[in-house]
């Protein structure tokens, strides 16, 4: 089971903005390891999030994305005390899911 | 000359052979795009993306710093200031991958995000939007990278 | 005709002069990488170590199946909010000047019943050293902003002083390097970072006020001891042994030189 995502959404105005920092490898599968094995590719594909359950955010990504990824985007209309999820899928078919309150 | 009828059905036809060739908004498109994912030029990308002939544009903007201290991680950004905009893409002209990151532009998110990107080395980096009538607008930016330290 | 190569001519010599003055307002390397280092302050991901450490200092596990909560860090059984900024420091059970690491080694041996060599013996970012790299992050995060304030107070604390003091200016391996040959002069870098000068208190968040650290560049956590480790290696010693006297002693000298500055850690840097 992967390590929880680090979610914080903070209200702006009429909108919330939202930082995901999750954690992840995301191998571009073009590494070898010392004894010059291919370490094989494993990256996060696609990311969702929903904003009290509606959802509000959908992207795909390819290995190029860093290590640790961070992302941040903004969510119209969201007040505080509103519930963030963010979900993650990854090219191995793992997934993570967390959720996080405006403020 | 095609009556209005004969149009539809024609254009119909059309928009199966397109939806087929994985070039039409379905709600299969929430898939993992492979053929964007592994172009090799912007150009090829936006290509398997349905999108036109790409076009620089002020409507779109790219961000990040001049130079990274690290390749490992940039943060860069793609924003449009225009309406219309259908999703955002971020490439990195110089990777193995060139395509980094697709981002769906919906009315509940403003059509701007950030994220954080591995360069192999110093680059062109593309912030392109898809619109929904098809047209794909770029903006770029060169990012240097440097290796520092004691090379650890 | 000589009219028009006259009129290209000074055409040519103010496009020229026109060159200078942008290529002079552009910004420099050093402002470039101030700027990069600004957009990576806000996600680092040092926040998902800190989160491991949190979770850690509370579990029970071990063949004793206990939690860190009566780990003493020098403010007594299970403070840690401003313990990093007063490592290393002498403690009276174990009768020894230790850092952080080394307390927390000790801790996870004592109360938890953990095999020291799990630890020592590990390498970094993996098993049992992951779980240090997290306690470490969350530590030190709980005394972040607060001044470095190690105590002198004990005969121990400044033996440990003078011995790293000595072991801070030792020549010596293939090279001749010393911590010294980088880090007792002001304004010396290596390509883009520049080297602080920790015989004395480089400032806020600089040397031993911004390790550990998360680095990008590896994308880990790095310790303190990982930090010296590395030293070690760039200086073609040998590596030291993990919390040895010799890097507890290193820490105290520059954690004493650089009181009152203010700790940043855990930091992110490149």
């Amino acid at each position: 089971m992967a390590d929880p995502m680090r979610i914080r959404a903070q209200v702006a105005g009429d909108k919330a903005t939202v930082r995901v920092l999750m954690s992840h490898e995301m191998e571009t599968g073009l590494r070898r390891d010392g004894a010059g094995a291919v370490i094989p590719a494993w990256f996060i594909q696609e990311v969702s999030a929903a904003h009290n359950g509606k959802s509000v955010f959908n992207a795909q990504w390819g290995p190029s994305v860093a290590k640790n990824p961070f992302m941040q985007f903004n969510v119209k209309g969201a007040k505080a005390g509103d519930k963030i999820t963010v979900v993650w899928k990854d090219n191995k078919g793992d997934s993570r899911t967390d959720e996080a309150t405006v403020s | 000359m095609q009556t209005r009828r004969e149009m539809l059905h024609h254009s119909g036809a059309v928009a199966a052979l397109l939806a087929g060739a994985g070039l039409l908004p379905t709600a299969a498109q929430a898939a993992w795009n492979k053929s964007a994912f592994e172009a090799k030029t912007m150009a090829e990308c936006v290509k398997a993306l349905g999108g036109g002939a790409p076009a620089e544009s002020k409507d779109v903007s790219v961000t990040g710093p001049d130079i990274a201290e690290n390749g490992a991680v940039v943060p860069v950004g793609c924003a449009s200031s225009t309406t219309g905009v259908k999703r955002l893409l971020l490439l990195v002209e110089k990777n193995p991958s060139v395509l980094a990151a697709v981002f769906d532009v919906t009315d509940s998110v403003d059509a701007s995000f950030n994220t954080r990107v591995k360069m192999g080395q110093s680059s062109n980096v593309y912030a392109v939007a898809l619109m929904n009538d098809g047209r794909a607008l770029y903006a770029v930016k060169e990012i240097k990278v440097t290796l520092g330290g004691c090379g650890g | 005709m000589k009219t028009a190569s006259f009129c290209a001519g000074l055409l040519a010599l103010a496009g020229i002069a026109l060159v200078s003055p942008v290529a002079a307002q552009t910004k420099t390397t050093a402002d470039g990488i101030a700027e990069y280092r600004a957009m990576l302050a806000d996600g680092n991901p040092a926040d998902l170590f800190e989160a491991r450490g949190q979770e850690l200092w509370k579990t029970k596990r071990g063949p004793k199946n206990a939690d860190m909560s009566q780990c003493d860090l020098g403010k007594g059984p299970g403070v840690v909010k401003g313990t990093f900024v007063e490592l290393p420091r002498w403690f009276a059970d174990t009768q020894k000047v230790q850092d952080l690491e080394s307390r927390l080694l000790t801790c996870m041996t004592t109360l938890q019943g953990i095999e020291a060599k799990a630890v020592t013996e590990e390498r970094f970012g993996r098993g049992e050293q992951r779980n240090m790299e997290g306690l470490v992050a969350w530590i030190s995060a709980e005394s972040r902003g607060m001044k470095m304030n190690l105590p002198q107070s004990h005969a121990q604390e400044k033996l440990s002083y003078e011995i790293g003091k000595r072991a801070f200016f030792f020549r010596g391996g293939t090279h001749d390097f010393s911590c010294a040959a980088c880090h007792s002069v002001e304004g010396q870098r290596i390509r883009l970072q520049d080297l602080p000068n920790l015989t004395k208190n480089p400032g806020d968040g600089v040397g031993f006020a911004a390790w550990p650290a998360y680095r990008v560049s590896s994308g880990e956590l790095w310790s303190m001891q990982r930090r010296l480790n590395d030293c070690f290696r760039q200086q073609r010693f040998p590596y030291p042994g993990y919390a040895s006297d010799v890097t507890i002693a290193l820490g105290t000298y520059m954690g004493v030189n650089a009181k009152g500055a203010a700790s940043i850690a855990p930091s992110i840097k490149r």
